[in-house]
């Protein structure tokens, strides 16, 4: 195995300031719980930098999972060796070594972090270089557009060498921003937009708004399978509330106001994920809209929809285009599941011509009209039930019937 | 009473019986209706199906429930065939396939598609290297099967999907219906496009199987109806034999290695036994020889000059269950395509005897069936047709 450890460059954490040390704190124990699969790893954390020393741990399931880590920018598979000129030389040639043998161009890029180093770094380059090609006649150098950029990196205590930059997750470890309730409605659009506000650092409670018998036990489990996928990015049991909304859709149907109903419905669910966000602590509410995907998401709709709650309404795919969600939810992990053919409340009720400038004093009106809106309102956050998921727990599926038939 | 006719049927589980009648008397719901019975019995399903899935290291949405080997089988090969049959007509098959296969190629050849059939050596094996030489770019399917079905030579699946690796536009079929639970089946590694399995082989219940399809290939459907599994098989679904299936399949799958581990122990004990006997060809290398590998739980030898259903009679007699060629095809006294294939002359290739143990077997049955068998053949030793013997 040429590389024994993994370097991890954290993302945006580095900008926080006097809050950097308790990023980072966060960010090494969300590695290691990420990773605690792997009992061979040792941890070493440095200014900035986090090193992984692989042990006997293969590198590429590591880096699997490794890539799914909010708050990691990049890191590389590297090779330590000693701080000195022979010592660096061998690794480097070790680490070229490791491609396939074939025509390549290179170049070298010496950082020198320890000014103590006896060699400059051009010299470094030079010295490095002559012997990679001394040792390798497939290997030419080309500085401006190299095939292989083979880094080396000095500092007091050891050397690193690597040729590989793998891109991360990016963002901030979970939950190191904050807390906010995300709508999931099962679609192919809301697990996405939770997960990126996950990887900005939000710790989320996913709400989901059930009207049984007008959806299915079957849309729910296709949820309570999404929130289970979002569980894997959390590294934390993943909270999942079910709200019966039932008695609202039907009583919201009944103000015989077909084109108005989503935004009707939209309205309650926004109030009642208010309700759960002042429960729970969370300050924002997360949602899915993009701009001018469905009705409900044009900016009349989102004006007279949004102005139901007092916290901020954050929409991380609002200026995505659907093909970029999909491509997204496919990368997730959530598209397969997002595209079970089960209905949601939201599609029951769709009337045929949905209204995309809703009034708001015509809705106000309509709302003042229904019985008993606000008792229903207390009514589904009292009967909201909550489950907490973990990545490894059953699937809805793997519970049919009894363990022993199985 | 010793049963060794694993390969024609393996008695149930008694865990498996459970699990079938349980089923069956509980999830009676049709699984395409809309009520929380269907709802149920649905769900059942596709548990299976994540259980398949899961121990063949695929994903679940690859797997069809069928009625068994015989129907995978035509499936894979017709649904294949004709899906693709505009992307060339040429097909290519082993010489040593089950009837399940081999007819269906022959039908499709009724059809105007071109069938190359692949010879095979002395011990039942298929050499790579007639693959290579028959693929043209109009092979759309290749199919060879995992174990042999009469004599057990396991063939190069392997080597086979390499050889098709970079070429997407030609499928592997793998009959792997004698293979599942005695030997490892890496379907991603090899390359396998379409593997047929059957529950009853390991302790699962008749009538039930799976076919295997690769995600990204698409089959025409034999049987047309309500659209279940994915359009591919219309009709009811048989959940308790599904379920069942299931758990017969965990259960072999889990404990492969150290079946294979203790029957190929068993076979070396029954093969030494065997040569030794007067009169008796043995189908495959005496000794285990990596280049010709033999499945662990088959046994195969003819006896030139005997007629093979006295050899099962009489050791019937003595309480030993043994079969002549595969069970499918055992009632007719032709001489076997298999062992044709093979290069026996018909004296040997009408007069084979298929030994083949299962979980309750240990050196003690081996040397009870071995005692009986001596007894049978000195007694039918004389009787032997003389124009048979060189």
């Amino acid at each position: 195995m040429t590389f024994d450890h993994i370097l991890i460059r954290l993302g945006e954490i580095t900008v926080k300031g006097r809050n950097r040390n308790r990023f980072e704190t966060e960010m090494l124990k969300q590695v290691q719980h990420a990773l605690r699969g792997f009992p061979g790893l040792t941890f070493i954390r440095t200014y900035g930098r986090l090193y992984i020393a692989l042990g006997n741990e293969p590198y590429e399931p590591v880096a699997d999972r490794l890539k799914d880590v909010f708050g990691i920018s990049s890191f590389s598979p590297v090779k330590r060796v000693e701080p000195e000129l022979q010592a660096i030389r061998e690794g480097a040639l070790a680490v070229m070594r490791s491609f396939p043998q074939r025509k390549a161009t290179f170049k070298v890029k010496v950082s020198r972090r320890w000014k103590g180093f006896p060699h400059d770094t051009m010299a470094m380059n030079h010295l490095v270089g002559a012997h990679i090609l001394r040792n390798m006649p497939n290997i030419t150098v080309d500085v401006r557009q190299p095939d292989i950029e083979l880094h080396v990196e000095i500092q007091e205590q050891h050397a690193y060498i690597y040729c590989e930059v793998v891109p991360g997750a990016g963002g901030f470890p979970y939950g190191s921003n904050g807390k906010a309730v995300a709508l999931l409605s099962g679609g192919i659009d809301s697990p996405v937009a939770i997960w990126m506000a996950m990887r900005k650092g939000l710790e989320v409670e996913a709400i989901h708004f059930h009207s049984y018998p007008f959806t299915s036990k079957e849309a729910q489990d296709k949820v309570v399978t999404l929130a289970k996928r979002l569980s894997y990015y959390a590294g934390k049991p993943f909270k999942l509330h079910l709200v019966p909304f039932t008695d609202i859709q039907t009583s919201l149907a009944q103000s015989k106001q077909d084109h108005l109903i989503i935004t009707l419905m939209r309205r309650s669910m926004l109030r009642i994920a208010q309700r759960i966000a002042e429960k729970s602590g969370a300050l924002a509410i997360v949602t899915g809209d993009s701009l001018g995907q469905v009705a409900s998401q044009t900016l009349g709709s989102m004006n007279v929809i949004g102005r139901t709650t007092d916290l901020p309404l954050l929409r991380p795919l609002v200026a995505m285009d659907k093909l970029e969600i999909i491509a997204m939810a496919k990368r997730i992990g959530t598209y397969e599941t997002s595209i079970l053919p089960y209905e949601d409340c939201c599609t029951l009720f769709v009337p045929k011509s949905p209204s995309t400038n809703p009034n708001l004093r015509v809705v106000e009106r309509i709302e003042n009209g229904v019985p008993n809106l606000v008792g229903m309102i207390a009514q589904a956050v009292e009967g909201t039930e909550t489950i907490e998921l973990r990545p490894d727990d059953p699937a809805p599926a793997d519970r049919a019937g009894e363990d022993d038939w199985f | 009473m010793l049963y060794f006719d694993h390969s024609a049927s393996s008695p149930p589980r008694e865990e498996v019986i459970r699990t079938v009648s349980e089923v069956m008397a509980k999830i009676y719901a049709n699984p395409s209706s809309l009520h929380q019975g269907g709802a149920e019995a649905r769900r059942l399903l596709e548990r299976a199906r994540e259980q398949a899935g899961r121990l063949f290291g695929t994903s679940a949405s690859e797997w069809r429930f069928t009625s068994g080997g015989t129907e995978s089988n035509n499936l894979a090969v017709f649904g294949a065939a004709r899906r693709y049959r505009n992307r060339g007509r040429h097909l290519i098959v082993s010489s040593v396939e089950h009837p399940s296969v081999a007819e269906p190629f022959r039908a499709l050849e009724r059809e105007g598609f071109r069938v190359t059939v692949l010879p095979v050596n002395a011990t039942g094996h298929v050499d790579p290297a007639d693959v290579e030489a028959a693929l043209t770019d109009e092979t759309i399917l290749v199919s060879v099967m995992h174990v042999n079905n009469e004599v057990g030579a396991v063939q190069p699946i392997e080597a086979i999907g390499r050889l098709l690796k970079n070429r997407p536009r030609t499928l592997l079929h793998v009959d792997g219906v004698q293979s599942v639970g005695k030997l490892p089946v890496l379907l991603r590694e090899w390359g396998v496009d379409l593997f047929a399995v059957s529950a009853h082989k390991f302790g699962g219940p008749r009538g039930a199987g799976w076919l295997y399809v690769r995600e990204g290939v698409e089959l025409e459907p034999l049987i047309f109806g309500g659209g279940q599994e994915d359009g591919l098989r219309s009709g009811t679904e048989n959940v308790p034999a599904i379920v069942g299936a299931a758990k017969a399949l965990r259960m072999a799958i889990e404990s492969q290695p150290e079946r294979a581990e203790r029957l190929s122990r068993l076979r070396r004990r029954l093969v030494r036994g065997v040569v030794s006997m007067p009169g008796v060809v043995l189908s495959g290398p005496e000794e285990d020889d990596p280049l010709r590998p033999m499945a662990p739980h088959i046994v195969h030898f003819c006896c030139p000059g005997l007629k093979p259903e006295v050899i099962v009679h009489s050791l019937e007699e003595l309480g030993v269950l043994v079969s002549t060629k595969s069970a499918c095809s055992s009632k007719d006294d032709k001489p076997s395509a298999v062992l044709t294939a093979m290069g026996r002359d018909a004296a040997c290739a009408a007069s084979g005897i298929r030994i083949s143990m299962g979980d309750e077997h240990d050196e003690a049955s081996i040397d009870a069936l071995l005692e009986r068998l001596e007894t049978v053949l000195r007694k039918l030793m004389p009787l032997r047709r003389k124009e048979d013997l060189h």
